[in-house]
């Protein structure tokens, strides 16, 4: 319990950290948000209509004035008003935030299942072809960036079945589930693939390791049957590091997938921040870099805590 | 030297080490300009050709011969990846030091600003520090090694702190060795080993990373090449030309295999824990 109260303790100072840094980086970016918001209509404005546009957005003031209004409004859940959407910078956000959770789960579901298997099938099957098959496709998938596997998937399902991914649409699950797969699933699987190789190479180097455990000799001079041992016995000592590794992947994911979310046009939370960037949207890009860094490490908490619960060896007070 | 042999009789860090030796090649050939066609000349009258002898790889939209751009592309992409690396083994190597020996409050602000920056979304900190600064080879460098500081500092900063506790770091210590020869001899050089490892696999990240940047139009600008640019104008053009998808495609996937296959071996080598007995 110490331990996630001293982990908590840090979160404001970081998250202030953070907070600093995003305010000023993005005011390093040259030019200013009225006229990348406007384009060349910008140059229409009088002085006096410029300046009332900045006084709205508060971006008159100067920088320690801005940050301390910014700062002060986050306690009553003010992130701020988006300069491109025109609307609160927590409702844009949260508009994001389901496809990129989603997506996230769905790729995090697509890995476990393909990694999971994969990895203990290998590590029963040590140093043999099957083994030997498996890691080399790990390593490959590991080694393959998501945006060529996006862009092979889409070359495939085009030239081969002369159909193309449904993109820059985005209905929500509890509106239509099998439609929202639809649009889901390529992505998905983009996402899915490199994260299912390294859940593979955890998952067969985990289990190695537990198969020459004393209790799993235990088990097996018992005469418990071989699935018996892996699945029952083996497996779920094995599966801490995968936890960790899932959990940390998570978190990233979490954050959107900025170059798969480009690839399929997809309103994520990834692309938004991205394009906020290039308008010079203060307030968009400072409100969503502090919520997927909170979300981020929120995360890495849970995981360091399930760590700990699936192996009570493991001490969290001592770090 | 022993390292090398080592590397070369190991089965994954042989076909790494090749692979990477084979890009370097590729990268000096393009460097030097031995490319069979000008990367940048276009033929107008050859566009969109698929692969021939004259056009091993084919031609891209404007008639450029793709095996040299990709040759240009694969130079690029390494330079960026060395330097970023580099920069960042330098920079998390002497705040880690530095974090782990003077300890106290210099470690306690060295660590949070690294929390601070490994809680920033890498790769919308490399495209904050991009768009700041404008695109450009010299940026994606800066920017990349910035995101990777941190985890060198983490990498340095623990075992150097084992160290630090060490007995003959006390011994050094009381016969009276300089600071930084302590800091250079006996810590340092022991942490070569985890570092060889860590730079490895940061440099098949910072491959990755690099790509991402100029398939989002961030990284290197055209008419230069890159292979992720590349892969990005493939785009809307792969069903007329599946070779502009298919070769960018498999050199970047192969130089990243290369270096996680190399950072494997290495780790099965340096590793005391993991060395075969």
């Amino acid at each position: 319990m110490n331990y996630v109260i001293r982990r908590l303790q840090a979160f404001p100072l970081v998250l202030v950290g953070v907070s600093v840094v995003v305010f000023i980086a993005i005011r390093l970016v040259p030019g200013d948000s009225i006229t990348a918001m406007l384009g060349t209509e910008a140059g229409l404005l009088t002085p006096q209509q410029r300046d009332s546009l900045a006084i709205y957005f508060g971006i008159d003031q100067p920088w320690p004035v801005q940050y301390w209004r910014w700062f002060t409004g986050l306690f009553s859940g003010d992130l701020g008003i988006s300069v491109t959407y025109g609307k609160p910078v927590l409702t844009v956000i949260l508009e994001r935030f389901p496809l990129t959770l989603e997506l996230a789960l769905l790729s995090m579901l697509i890995a476990l299942s393909i990694g999971v298997p994969a990895g203990v099938y290998a590590a029963t099957r040590n140093e043999r072809p099957a083994d030997l098959g498996v890691r080399i496709a790990a390593m490959i998938g590991q080694s393959t960036p998501s945006f060529v596997v996006g862009l092979v998937l889409i070359y495939i399902l085009s030239a081969g079945f002369g159909v193309l991914p449904t993109m820059g649409v985005f209905t929500p699950f509890w509106q239509d589930p099998l439609q929202n797969l639809g649009q889901m699933i390529l992505p998905a699987i983009t996402l899915g693939l490199a994260f299912a190789a390294s859940v593979t190479r955890v998952s067969r180097s985990a289990m190695l390791d537990v198969l020459s455990d004393d209790y799993v000799r235990t088990a097996r001079s018992k005469g418990a049957p071989e699935r018996r041992v892996i699945w029952r016995h083996a497996l779920p000592n094995a599966l801490v590091p995968v936890v960790t590794l899932s959990g940390i992947e998570f978190g990233y994911l979490l954050g959107g997938a900025v170059i798969v979310e480009q690839i399929y046009a997809l309103p994520g939370l990834g692309r938004m921040v991205l394009e906020a960037i290039l308008q010079r949207d203060y307030a968009l890009v400072q409100g969503a870099v502090l919520f997927i860094a909170l979300n981020f490490m929120i995360v890495n908490l849970l995981v360091d805590l399930a760590y700990a619960a699936l192996d009570p060896r493991i001490r969290l007070e001592g770090r | 030297m022993r390292v090398v042999k080592a590397i070369f009789s190991h089965p994954s860090g042989r076909i790494g080490g090749a692979i990477v030796l084979v890009y370097l090649f590729v990268a000096l050939l393009g460097a030097v300009g031995l490319t069979p066609h000008d990367p940048l000349m276009q033929y107008r009258i050859d566009r969109l050709h698929a692969p021939t002898s004259s056009y091993w790889m084919g031609t891209d939209l404007f008639g450029r011969d793709v095996m040299s751009r990709l040759m240009k592309g694969v130079g690029q992409s390494f330079t960026v990846a060395f330097f970023s690396v580099a920069l960042a083994t330098l920079a998390g190597t002497v705040l880690g030091l530095t974090a782990a020996w003077y300890g106290k409050r210099w470690d306690t602000v060295m660590m949070r600003l690294m929390d601070v920056l490994l809680a920033f979304p890498a790769i919308l900190l490399a495209l904050l520090i991009v768009t700041i600064v404008g695109p450009g080879t010299w940026t994606s460098v800066a920017a990349i090694s910035i995101v990777y500081t941190p985890i060198f500092t983490r990498v340095v900063r623990g075992p150097a702190l084992s160290l630090k506790a060490r007995d003959f770091v006390d011994a050094a210590r009381t016969f009276g060795s300089s600071r930084s020869y302590i800091l250079t001899r006996h810590l340092l050089l022991n942490l070569v080993a985890p570092l060889t490892v860590q730079v490895t696999l940061a440099l098949a990240w910072a491959l990755l990373t690099e790509a991402g940047l100029s398939f989002l139009g961030l990284g290197t600008q055209p008419p230069a090449s890159s292979l992720g640019l590349m892969l990005s104008d493939s785009r809307n053009l792969m069903e007329q030309a599946p070779w502009l998808l298919a070769f960018p495609a498999v050199a970047i996937m192969l130089s990243i295999l290369g270096f996680n296959l190399l950072g494997d071996a290495l780790r099965d080598i340096l590793d005391p824990k993991t060395r075969r007995a």
